[in-house]
């Protein structure tokens, strides 16, 4: 067993807004080990960005978080002091966001935006952090970097963009990387290529990576373990080919039937009703009102995470006496 | 579920093409900074020369990735924007000529059997109109349908796109996405038409409402025998709901095939990078890929000779200087690839 890098216990995040306590995260558990790609995967609102915002201590106000623990290679991060945890983002723990022409300054040139990084965090002079832009931008696959770091966020592309987000996040040789939806933008041919990239540079610098995503192909193409998040609760944490092979949450099934494949058509599964509200979310496990196997208990009581097969972690109350419909043949 | 149909439809289904884009060209001119010396400096070749036809009760799917001008072809069909050159043909009507001649009434009713739903139900929804408002719109303009029966009417079109009669008298705030897109596509199918060109319908939307969306534009053209024209970049949902799918590259459709021929056999080398780019949701499919290098170049000055050259791993001297021709391979399968021309030689 390789050692754990970051632990997560019981993490709440609301955000307390005059309509009312939004539940964005609430009580969300998950490690990471060194060395690993973990994927974090939700529709909107289940709480995959608030959850990398928390752990990195920037969530925007009205978010709080109020309750849990983050421990960082042992350390509560929570309990840092804000002096503390300056040195710590960036340079242990770095993050790259969906969208990459709001995350880079427009009125600074690249040079200037990875250079105050390296000279934020490392005591170096101005022709060795210049350096090493360089090479970071090279790394990234950015041609010509020497004259094109002297451009502005404007005049590069959009995979561009985000090659260069990328290479920021990566300045202090970061040994956490929480990719936020990183190719969301982009087309798919520039998709594949960032993905590459972002693969290569785990392996390059012994990252440990968190991929955040929607996209179910992304998770399954890049991640060795992942959390499935629903409404700010854990459903299901498994080995990625476990969770496709053997989903045991009913909501993950449903997800995994309802996207259409490239390799194959079939009949969609819809998942009826909507994302709920996280002001008043639905009592008992958050997923009853949508779930085909819901009983009285889903209404009634929280479900708990439980580990059903070593590594394999289901919050349903249910999950025992279900067969999935999705439970694929082959 | 309720019968809807749409009067007098059934006796118009037989003959087979419904829509022909026959030589489409639009290219917008790029003019230099400046008030008074405003000098054009070069052309954008938005869709240059583009040739199809959509079958009756067909889902046509248009594929390509951002900048390719899917949806500059979109407007030039429904003639949202002048075309440079080419004809549109709708049935028998020549679109471009339609719109030209100053005859209101032909204009409107040309505009009735061709909708289009849009890529953002959150903009293209008036914020100070009730779904009541917004659905029963389209019966000002057209006069179709007598006041005295547009609630009814409303309420048939709710229902037919999933939504309760109560959400009438709401405003599109009080909606999700999935739900916006329902509403919609009602404004859409209130005037019934024939021919309904979706942009990018379900890209906003998140996955479990995706399904929702695309199995209901499924449903609609089996109950409403609606013809569609699916532009997106996202190939899984293209190849869930077309029957036949055209790939854009820089303006060019480089290949076209039923959908099932596409995805199993592209000949393209861009449609095969295409198709090998996108993730699989499946651990076990790990392929080998062909990752493209570089970007779409830009199209003001697009590549000579084969548009997409510069990127494709396979290309030979020929491909630098000539373009090749769109090479029927098969009665049911066109590409634009000199490699696919069994009379050359490499």
């Amino acid at each position: 067993m390789t050692e754990t890098i970051l632990n997560i216990e019981g993490l709440k995040t609301y955000f307390f807004t005059e309509a009312g306590i939004v539940k964005a995260v609430d009580n969300i558990s998950f490690n990471l080990r060194k060395g690993e790609s973990l994927g974090l995967v939700g529709e909107s609102g289940s709480g995959k960005t608030v959850t990398a915002l928390s752990v990195l201590r920037v969530v925007p106000k009205p978010g709080r978080t109020i309750d849990g623990k983050v421990e960082f290679n042992g350390e509560d991060l929570l309990e840092k002091t804000e002096k503390e945890m300056q040195r710590i983002r960036g340079s242990a723990i770095a993050i790259t966001f969906q969208d990459p022409s709001s995350s880079l300054d427009p009125v600074y040139n690249i040079e200037t935006q990875l250079c105050d990084v390296i000279m934020a965090h490392e005591t170096v002079s101005k022709t060795e952090a210049r350096k090493k832009v360089i090479e970071l931008l090279e790394v990234v696959g950015i041609p010509e970097a020497e004259t094109r770091m002297r451009e502005y966020p404007h005049q590069f592309s959009g995979g561009m963009k985000q090659r260069v987000a990328i290479a920021r996040a990566l300045a202090c040789e970061p040994t956490l990387l929480f990719a936020d939806e990183p190719t969301t933008n982009l087309d798919v041919t520039i998709q594949a290529q960032v993905l590459n990239l972002l693969n290569d540079l785990k392996k390059k610098f012994g990252m440990s990576l968190v991929m955040i995503t929607h996209d179910m192909g992304i998770i399954a193409e890049m991640t060795t373990r992942t959390v499935v998040l629903y409404a700010g609760r854990v459903c299901e944490i498994a080995k990625t080919y476990d969770l496709f092979e053997r989903p045991r949450h009913p909501y993950t099934e449903a997800l995994l039937a309802a996207v259409p494949r490239l390799d194959m058509r079939k009949t969609l599964r819809v998942i009826p009703g909507n994302i709920p509200n996280l002001i008043e979310p639905p009592a008992g496990c958050r997923f009853h009102p949508r779930c085909d196997y819901a009983k009285q208990i889903c209404k009634e009581d929280v479900p708990v995470l439980e580990e059903i097969e070593p590594g394999h972690f289901v919050a349903c109350h249910e999950w025992r006496n279900i067969r999935l419909k999705g439970e694929r043949s082959h | 579920m309720a019968k809807y149909s749409f009067k007098g439809r059934e006796k118009s289904l037989t003959s087979s093409d419904l829509v022909k884009v026959k030589n489409l060209v639009k290219h917008f001119p790029v003019y230099s900074r400046g008030v008074l010396l405003k000098k054009q400096i070069g052309i954008v070749h938005a869709v240059d020369n583009i040739d199809f036809d959509i079958r009756r009760k067909e889902t046509f799917g248009l594929v390509g990735e951002s900048g390719c001008g899917k949806t500059t072809t979109a407007r030039l069909i429904l003639n949202l924007i002048e075309p440079t050159s080419g004809d549109v043909f709708f049935k028998e009507d020549n679109v471009f000529e339609k719109f030209r001649s100053a005859d209101k009434k032909e204009k409107l009713r040309l505009r009735r059997k061709m909708q289009l739903i849009f890529q953002n139900p959150y903009g293209s929804l008036d914020p100070r109109m009730t779904v009541f408002d917004i659905i029963s719109e389209p019966f000002i303009i057209h006069k179709h349908i007598p006041k005295n029966q547009w609630k009814e009417k409303v309420y048939e079109l709710l229902e037919l796109v999933g939504l309760e009669e109560y959400h009438a008298e709401r405003y599109p705030h009080e909606f999700s996405g999935g739900q916006r897109q329902r509403i919609c596509i009602a404004r859409a199918l209130a005037v019934e038409p024939e021919f309904l060109i979706a942009d990018e319908p379900v890209s906003s939307l998140d996955v479990s409402i995706k399904a929702q969306i695309l199995n209901l534009l499924g449903e609609l053209q089996e109950r409403v025998g609606l013809t569609y024209l699916y532009i997106s970049h996202d190939l899984s949902s293209v190849r869930q709901i077309s029957h036949r799918v055209a790939v854009m590259y820089l303006g060019e459709i480089v290949e076209l095939a039923d959908t099932d021929e596409l995805f199993k056999e592209p000949l393209h080398p861009y449609t095969r990078a295409l198709i090998q780019a996108v993730p699989i949701p499946d651990p076990k499919a790990k392929t080998m890929k062909i990752v493209l290098p570089g970007e779409v170049p830009s199209p003001i000055n697009p590549p000579s000779g084969c548009r997409f050259h510069p990127r494709c791993p396979q290309a030979k001297p020929v491909c630098k200087e000539k373009k090749s021709e769109l090479l029927a391979i098969s009665p049911k399968h066109m590409v634009m690839c000199h490699l696919c021309n069994p009379r050359m030689q490499f």
